[in-house]
């Protein structure tokens, strides 16, 4: 199973949460190592952050994310997995897990049934 | 062979292997409608052929083996269509289990189904309706009525639940052993939950005994399955102590009748025994007491003791003390301030529930242990003040009417 991890800001957390996070540089060791991690980066913050639409044939362009929440995406990664339980497992290692909040997508193919 | 006693002959079968040959078809084959299916197909075959060829002699196996053959025709059927390697792999193993004598990891099985259904990914909603459905066996009719939604949004919520369950790549396993103790937590809070919208409902009718046998149900099988578990034995005495009390219940009117003033010889002495035979195995573990066993020591006190005025209230104040040291909640401080009325009267009672007074503020049975205290300790107009204030915020009827005749009571002055 492929999963999209997204990696979201979570200002609710404290000092000691910080504190226990492991490296990132760990977690990547941890899960290429295992062959678990396809591909993944860090993204801009959404001050960098484009969105766009078409309407009525005209393109739109504004400055900003699809919405302003104090949750933004601050990254990701794409994971091969066995099944969730794995993912999770996966995840419940990231840094980001102890100062942010992670969010798991199976992947849904377009030649799905 | 009349069509009765194979009839009988059928539904004891199916008492006794449903949840394993539902769990073993979901293990193999990763379906979940198939194996009730096959199933429900193994079922109305044998009230057919059993009144007409008699009774086998391994009811259980020709059970098991009919739904597995059926499994196999819908698979090979489906398999004509297209292939899947997934489909593929369970015919496979579908037809190696049929040579063999051996009825293949039953047990394992079971306890998977239950952690699936449990997950904690699914919603709370779709973890109790699927375990109701899957391993408890309820229709999807019954679990609607249970929980007051129509058919159709009941098998919606399933569909849902199952549909994640696929695409979220939920396995069909046992959690890792260093996640066993919070899945396990999770197995438990469910059955838990099933046992509380039976014998304590939020809404509608006062009691639903049919939810609360099949939580008491589940409770024991989850205890079987997972028998080194204390917390899981803790959880099946706890429902067997409390269960114990539904005929004492309500009166023949149908009121409620609360703890203090039930009839203690209509309790169920059967299952108060169960109960405490399971609250020793888990005292036997010697583990520290967890959330279940507490309250399943408290429930032991009560089930013990010949009257309200015979019971052990000290040390029931302490089981309190040690479930809100574990795991602080407003109900329990709320518990725990009437055992203390119990302990100490009732000026020491409300004493103990002001002292709490800003967590329990919202608490909606609040003003009801309020009005029972200040009744108890003389203190009329007040407690009338209180029951008005409960009777506004009452939950279900029958504790509506309840509050009113104690209001009553309080305001002709009678005890």
């Amino acid at each position: 199973m492929k999963y999209l991890l997204f990696v979201a800001c979570d200002p609710d957390h404290t000092e000691a949460d910080v504190a226990a996070a492991p490296d990132i540089d760990e977690w990547l060791e941890y899960v290429n190592g295992k062959g678990l991690r396809i591909t993944g980066d860090r993204l801009r913050p959404v001050s960098d952050a484009t969105t766009l639409r078409v309407r009525g044939g005209e393109l739109l362009v504004t400055d900003g994310p699809f919405a302003e929440t104090t949750e933004w995406i601050a990254g990701f990664d794409i994971l091969e997995c066995e099944d969730l339980d794995q993912a999770i497992e996966v995840a419940a290692k990231h840094p980001m897990a102890y100062t942010g909040r992670l969010e798991l997508r199976p992947f849904w193919p377009l030649d799905d049934e | 062979m009349t069509d009765a006693r194979a009839a009988a002959a059928v539904a004891d079968a199916v008492a006794a292997q449903r949840l394993r040959i539902v769990a073993s078809l979901i293990q193999v084959t990763g379906d979940w409608d198939l194996a009730e299916d096959c199933l429900q197909d193994a079922v109305e075959r044998a009230l057919e052929r059993w009144p007409v060829d008699g009774i086998p002699d391994n009811p259980s196996a020709w059970l098991t083996t009919t739904a597995r053959r059926r499994a196999i025709d819908v698979l090979r059927r489906r398999q004509k269509e297209r292939t899947k390697l997934r489909e593929a792999q369970a015919l496979a193993e579908l037809a190696r289990d049929l040579t063999g004598d051996d009825p293949g990891p039953y047990g394992d099985d079971r306890l998977k189904l239950l952690f699936t259904c449990c997950h904690p990914a699914l919603p709370m909603a779709g973890r109790v309706a699927l375990t109701l459905k899957s391993v408890a066996g309820l229709s999807t009719r019954q679990i609607a009525r249970a929980f007051l939604v129509s058919e159709a949004t009941m098998g919606q919520r399933l569909l849902r639940t199952k549909n994640k369950i696929e695409h979220a790549g939920i396995g069909f396993r046992v959690p890792a052993p260093h996640r066993l103790a919070e899945r396990t937590a999770a197995v438990l809070a469910v059955v838990y939950l099933i046992f509380t919208e039976g014998y304590a409902p939020t809404e509608g009718e006062p009691f639903r005994d049919d939810l609360a046998a099949e939580a008491v149900q589940l409770a024991g099988l989850v205890a079987q399955l997972l028998p080194d578990d204390d917390e899981a034995l803790g959880l099946h005495a706890l429902l067997l102590l409390q269960n114990a009390r539904r005929a004492a219940r309500a009166d023949a009117g149908g009121e409620l009748v609360t703890l203090e003033d039930q009839d203690r010889a209509r309790w169920d002495h059967d299952q108060i025994d169960a109960g405490l035979a399971a609250l020793a195995a888990a005292r036997a573990t010697g583990r520290p007491p967890g959330y279940y066993r507490l309250q399943a020591e408290i429930a032991g006190l009560h089930a013990t003791a010949a009257d309200a005025g015979a019971t052990d209230w000290a040390r029931i104040v302490i089981a309190y003390d040690a479930l809100l040291a574990l795991r602080p909640s407003p109900v329990i401080a709320l518990n725990r301030a009437v055992a203390v009325g119990f302990r100490d009267g009732p000026e020491a009672g409300l004493a103990a529930v002001d002292e709490r007074g800003d967590e329990l503020a919202d608490y909606p049975l609040l003003p009801a242990v309020r009005a029972d205290l200040l009744r108890r300790a003389g203190r009329r107009r007040e407690s009338a003040a209180a029951y008005r204030e409960a009777v506004a915020v009452a939950r279900t009827e029958p504790e509506r009417r309840y509050l009113e005749r104690r209001l009553g009571d309080v305001a002709a002055d009678r005890p």
